[in-house]
């Protein structure tokens, strides 16, 4: 313990009731009058709220007229005031790295009922965070610069509003899509509720936005492989896979299309889930953006075998668009933020055996339902089931892979809303008797409950209850040929079996299968349920635990198409202003090398991932470059020599704590 | 170090309460005692956690400097393996784990008063369940009481000391 | 105690009577797998649904009698092919262990009689024995028999896929169609296969009871099912014994021989037709003959 440095140690201390979160559970007269009695400690004060004004300024006050020099403030979690009480120092003229913070709520009010043994641990974890600051040293913070460039990854509804709004602002956005085109599932619905705006009608003008807006290079037909640095400074690398055809020189004329040596379509089209057929040379939709064909190569002749005549390029042989020879390419880019727009898959329901969905032709998905009720879909919007009858009754089951412990447990929460819109179409469309089978019906939203209304007076009728099965046996005249849904009709307290020509199965929403891998690559962490963990869930429910890195629309959980444009705006002005301030301020956690301690035995080397620690030969000595350590401590704590530091991480301040909690032990 | 007061429930003799120290990573499990505490998940108030930026910080000698001042038992939480904030610092803890407890078992400590979990920032539930299981796992090893043993064996040491010496005294004479 | 066999045989009321076939037919194909079997000693009632529903207590106690015994033959399967008993007995094993009530009178109950603790003995099914332990490719290598062209339906009964799900799968169980393929019968789709067969109905409610066979037979019937094979003795019973009447109700010409999985299997193995108990069918007697027994030189060997 050098004098020099902590000689005239001056220790505030100041317990937080948080009103009643804390001095409910943690006696905070008790624990302040326990840290005055404690070395080092000049000031010991409990106050209703730290966070306020006049607690902060308790805290500058004590700073300035009692020449407090380390202030200990035992509140909630560092994540949520760290900053706050560190500011509160910094105006009081002391370095803000002389705050040390203590976790009595979330680590101990909140989670003991024992009012003793709570105030006990209070007082340790005090007195640990005393003897701890006692070894804080001035810090200053690091800034590193931004790069304005935005990615936004994934181009569906969120990704298109996010680079928009980004590209607006006049910064550079790389909008990088999978498929072929941008447009996401919100280009394959049929209406949007509740106001049943047709949604292509109010996508594909943002759709062309983007195509034409000079700020946003449009990468289709890609995939981000690999990402590295941080916030500020991202270097990502993204492969462009083949499609077998320029897209500078194609024109979208597709005539390829039609002179493929195939005469008839018979591949399934993505777009339509399969319900018709493609060529292997194609475009997902007519206004797909960028109108650009593409060549599916497990389908295509000339590039499974080589030996096709090749008429797509005989009819294209003006502009050559089309490239056999095409091979995927590589594009590194480095942006200062990313925004994560990856959206979600539908729940598979072949996964609720009893439902017969794969078994029984007549068993679609509400996607499946939305390309059938559209005029540009398979049967150019009219409702017929896969054996070509029209229907003349159909029931849509909800909750299908949601709010099931068996598969999912949350709400998907689009469900009842997409199936009461489907309802009004399909009986629009075909004037069928249409059920509803449902567990509770939730139309919170603008416009939504009254939409319920209107759907429950054109006479479509709601069973409450879970679908046991949907099977084809018929138990007398009335259901042979029809497939029946069995259900407790739990209004009426009876077991019901209601004979239907069609069955829409209201899947539920699902992330997207490889939703761990790109979690993984970009640092981020996911929920529970496999979505996409927001920093906090009320108040930056698009911001991530890693800087710089932004989520929105359905990779963060189900949404609506509203809430997702709002996130997804909120996503690109934080972008936006995290740009424009040019710089953010970094943790001052780095390791350092104490060269006279270290022994040049290269253990720290190979530990870092992010080659800060290289040795220099001529000294042998190690040396670990700032700007390139994260802070995470491995080598620290891997150096047999004790010759590597982390600020704020000091051996002695952890050694404190350590002591300090077990003082009683 | 000074004596528990008498009103402080762990420390009266009449019921031993072990002690467990929890070094818990900043990205995930420290999160994790977050969202247990938002979310009211309680636990048994035997746990003291200190915060760092990554379980990969987690020097062996932090764990036997806890032992040595007194604690039952050592909880280190990390990143899921594949989730670190830091790429790869989780996948250190685990070597360091492994050959630490085989060090604990040669000191005759327990293995079982060390115990790494991967705890996401998501699974509050998590955190609760493995402190209470924890604590109830120690609880039946009974106190290791390191700290009092160590006074214990420095006044034996003394005491043989003192006897030396005035043998020695003895012999001069 | 003499050294365990692997399967200990837990028969019931059941396989020593109406079901008789049904432990001839499993004893036969386990000698034919070289299973090695043994019948618990002892043992006295499941505690099946007229218990379950008076005294869940009382029903477990005689359950954990059978648990207990079981134990003490050191053997760990303890293999219940009825599945009226499966059930009460793996539903008794839960009550116990979820119970701190009922787990302590079993206890005291045990103790009084002398008999070790409830403790490691696992609640088997043939089905899922031929399953799991057995398998469906080495099944397929040991039949030397197969009866080509004949198409059945698979039929489980209520009881033994829920609500535990350990013998197949409760919505969409397929392993006895696995089985049945393996050793050469053409299966039939048939969604009715964890229906209600009536159970004691039958004799209680009788005309419900007879209406729920005549769903079950009919439906086999639509998707062109010859014959219905059952892991259970009520529901071979039921859907064997009633079928003269539903033909004098309905005057539909239903006469569809009822078999156990084992029967079946053990032809496929091998066995033979009284050893296999096929001798004592009611319904459909005259397929049963041209399928297993007169046209012996016919048989495709493999």
């Amino acid at each position: 313990m050098s004098e020099q440095r902590n000689g005239h140690v001056r220790i505030g201390v100041y317990i937080c009731h948080c009103g009643a979160n804390i001095a409910d559970t943690v006696d905070v007269k008790a624990v302040a009058e326990y840290a005055a009695t404690l070395p080092g400690v000049v000031i010991s004060r409990e106050y209703k709220y730290m966070c306020s004004d006049p607690g902060q300024e308790l805290i500058q006050k004590d700073i300035e007229e009692h020449a407090i020099n380390r202030v200990v403030v035992a509140a909630c979690s560092p994540t949520l005031h760290e900053n706050t009480f560190r500011g509160a120092a910094e105006r009081a003229g002391l370095n803000p790295f002389f705050v040390q913070m203590v976790n009595i709520r979330e680590h101990d009010s909140w989670v003991h009922s024992d009012r003793e043994a709570a105030t006990v641990k209070a007082k340790d974890l005090v007195r640990a965070a005393v003897m701890r600051v006692y070894f804080h040293k001035p810090l200053e913070k690091r800034r590193v610069p931004i790069h304005p460039e935005v990615l936004v990854v994934g181009g569906g509804i969120a990704g298109i509003h996010a680079a928009l709004t980004v590209a607006n602002s006049g910064k550079r956005v790389y909008l990088v899509e999978r498929e072929p085109t941008i447009g996401g599932h919100m280009a394959q619905y049929d209406k949007t509720f509740p106001t049943l705006d047709c949604a292509a009608c109010i996508l594909t003008p943002k759709m062309s936005a983007v195509r034409a807006h000079p700020n946003i290079t449009l990468w289709t037909y890609s995939e981000v492989v690999s990402v590295d640095g941080s916030v500020g400074d991202y270097k990502v690398v993204v492969k462009r896979k083949p499609r077998y055809v320029h897209e500078d020189l194609c024109v979208g004329c597709l005539q390829c299309i039609e002179t493929c040596v195939y005469k008839d379509s018979k591949f399934d089209d993505e777009f339509n889930l399969g319900l018709s057929k493609r060529k292997p040379i194609y475009i997902p939709f007519a206004q797909a953006t960028p109108k650009v064909v593409v060549i599916d190569p497990d389908a295509c002749i000339q590039l499974k075998t080589g030996k096709c005549k090749k008429s797509c390029m005989e009819a294209c042989v003006e502009r050559g668009a089309i490239d056999f020879a095409q091979k995927e390419t590589y594009e590194e880019i480095h942006v200062g933020s990313i925004i994560i727009a990856t959206g979600f898959q539908t729940f598979d329901p072949r996964r609720m055996p009893q439902y017969g969905y794969g078994k029984y032709p007549n068993v679609y998905n509400t996607l499946e339902v939305e390309r059938l009720v559209n005029a540009s879909g398979p049967t150019s919007g009219q409702v017929i089931t896969r054996d070509g009858r029209v229907p003349k009754s159909v029931g849509i089951v909800l909750c299908v892979g949601s709010r099931d412990e068996n598969t999912n447990r949350w709400c998907s929460r689009v469900c009842c809303m997409t199936s009461l819109k489907l309802a009004h179409l399909i009986k629009e469309h075909t004037g069928a008797e249409v059920y509803i089978f449902y567990i509770d019906m939730r139309a919170a939203g603008k416009g939504y409950e009254e939409f319920y209304q209107r759907v429950l007076n054109e006479g479509v009728h709601f069973i409450r209850g879970r679908v046991a099965e949907i099977t084809d046996w018929a138990l007398d005249p009335s259901e042979a040929g029809k497939l029946v849904a069995r259900v407790e009709d739990t209004n009426t307290g009876f077991v019901r079996r209601i004979p239907l020509d069609m069955v829409v199965l209201a899947v539920g929403l699902e992330p997207q299968p490889d939703a761990h891998e790109v979690q993984r690559m970009f640092g981020i962490s996911c929920s529970l349920d496999g979505f996409f963990l927001e920093k906090h869930p009320k108040l930056a429910p698009a911001p991530t635990y890693t800087d710089g890195i932004f989520i929105a629309g359905l990779c963060h959980g189900p949404k609506d198409i509203p809430d997702t444009v709002m996130q997804a705006g909120y996503a690109a002005a934080e972008a936006i202003a995290l740009a424009d301030t040019g710089f953010f301020e970094l943790e001052p956690n780095t390791a350092y090398v104490v060269e006279e301690e270290c022994s040049g035995c290269k253990t720290c080397v190979p530990l870092c991932p992010y080659q800060a620690v290289t040795f220099n030969e001529e000294k042998q000595k190690a040396f670990i470059n700032e700007v390139l350590c994260k802070g995470c401590g491995t080598c620290v704590a891997a150096c047999p020599s004790g010759s590597i530091k982390q600020n704020l991480f000091e051996d002695e301040e952890i050694y404190s704590e350590i002591e300090g909690v077990l003082a009683y032990a | 170090m000074e004596d528990r007061p008498v009103s402080d429930k762990l420390s009266t003799s009449v019921q031993w309460e072990p002690i467990i120290v929890a070094f818990f990573c900043n990205w995930c499990t420290y999160t994790a005692a977050d969202l247990a505490g938002v979310a009211r998940m309680g636990y048994d108030p035997n746990v003291r956690v200190i915060r760092v930026m990554c379980s990969g910080r987690v020097d062996p000698q932090f764990v036997l400097d806890a032992f040595a001042h007194g604690a039952d038992g050592v909880l280190i939480g990390g990143c899921h393996p594949g989730d670190c904030h830091y790429v790869e610092g989780n996948y250190k803890t685990l070597r360091r784990y492994h050959l630490l407890r085989r060090l604990l078992r040669d000191l005759g400590i327990e293995e079982q008063r060390l115990r790494l979990e991967w705890i996401a920032a998501s699974e509050g539930e998590k955190v609760s369940k493995t402190i209470n299981e924890m604590v109830e796992q120690v609880r039946a090893l009974g106190p290791l009481r390191l700290s009092r043993r160590f006074k214990e064996w420095d006044a034996e040491l003394a005491s043989l000391e003192a006897e030396a010496q005035s043998e020695e005294v003895v012999a001069h004479v | 105690m003499e050294p365990s066999a692997k399967y200990l045989y837990y028969p019931g009321c059941s396989l020593k009577g109406t079901g008789i076939a049904y432990e001839e037919s499993l004893l036969t194909t386990f000698r034919l797998l070289e299973l090695p079997i043994k019948e618990l000693p002892d043992w006295n009632c499941c505690g099946a649904t007229n218990y379950m529903s008076v005294s869940e207590t009382s029903a477990t106690l005689l359950a954990a009698r059978n648990l207990a015994l079981a134990r003490q033959t050191g053997s760990r399967d303890l293999l219940a092919p009825c599945n009226a008993c499966y059930l009460t007995l793996r539903k008794s094993q839960e009550l116990v262990a979820h119970y701190p009530k009922i787990a302590h009178e079993v206890e005291q109950f045990l103790e009084q009689a002398g008999l070790p603790r409830l403790d490691s003995v696992r609640v088997r099914h043939v089905l899922e024995v031929l399953y799991t332990d057995v398998g469906v490719e080495r099944l397929r290598e040991l039949t030397v028999r197969r009866l080509q062209g004949v198409r059945m339906a698979s039929y489980y009964g209520c009881q033994a896929v829920r609500p535990y799900g350990e013998v197949d799968d409760p919505h969409e169980p397929t392993r006895m169609d696995q089985i049945l393929k393996a050793v050469g019968v053409d299966v039939v789709e048939y969604n009715l296969k964890t229906k209600c067969c009536g159970g004691a109905l039958t004799g209680t409610i009788h005309d419900v009871g007879v209406r729920l066979n005549y769903i079950l037979l009919k439906e086999a019937m639509r998707q062109g099912a010859q014959a219905i094979v059952t892991i259970c003795p009520l529901c071979q019973f039921n859907l064997d014994a009633y079928q003269a009447e539903i033909r004098k109700q309905t005057g539909e010409p239903i006469d569809m021989p009822i078999f156990y999985l084992t029967q079946i299997v053990g032809w496929a193995l091998g066995g033979d037709v009284r050893e296999l108990g096929l001798h004592r069918a009611i319904s459909g007697k005259k397929l049963i003959e041209q399928w297993f027994t007169v046209k012996k030189e016919a048989e495709t060997y493999v």
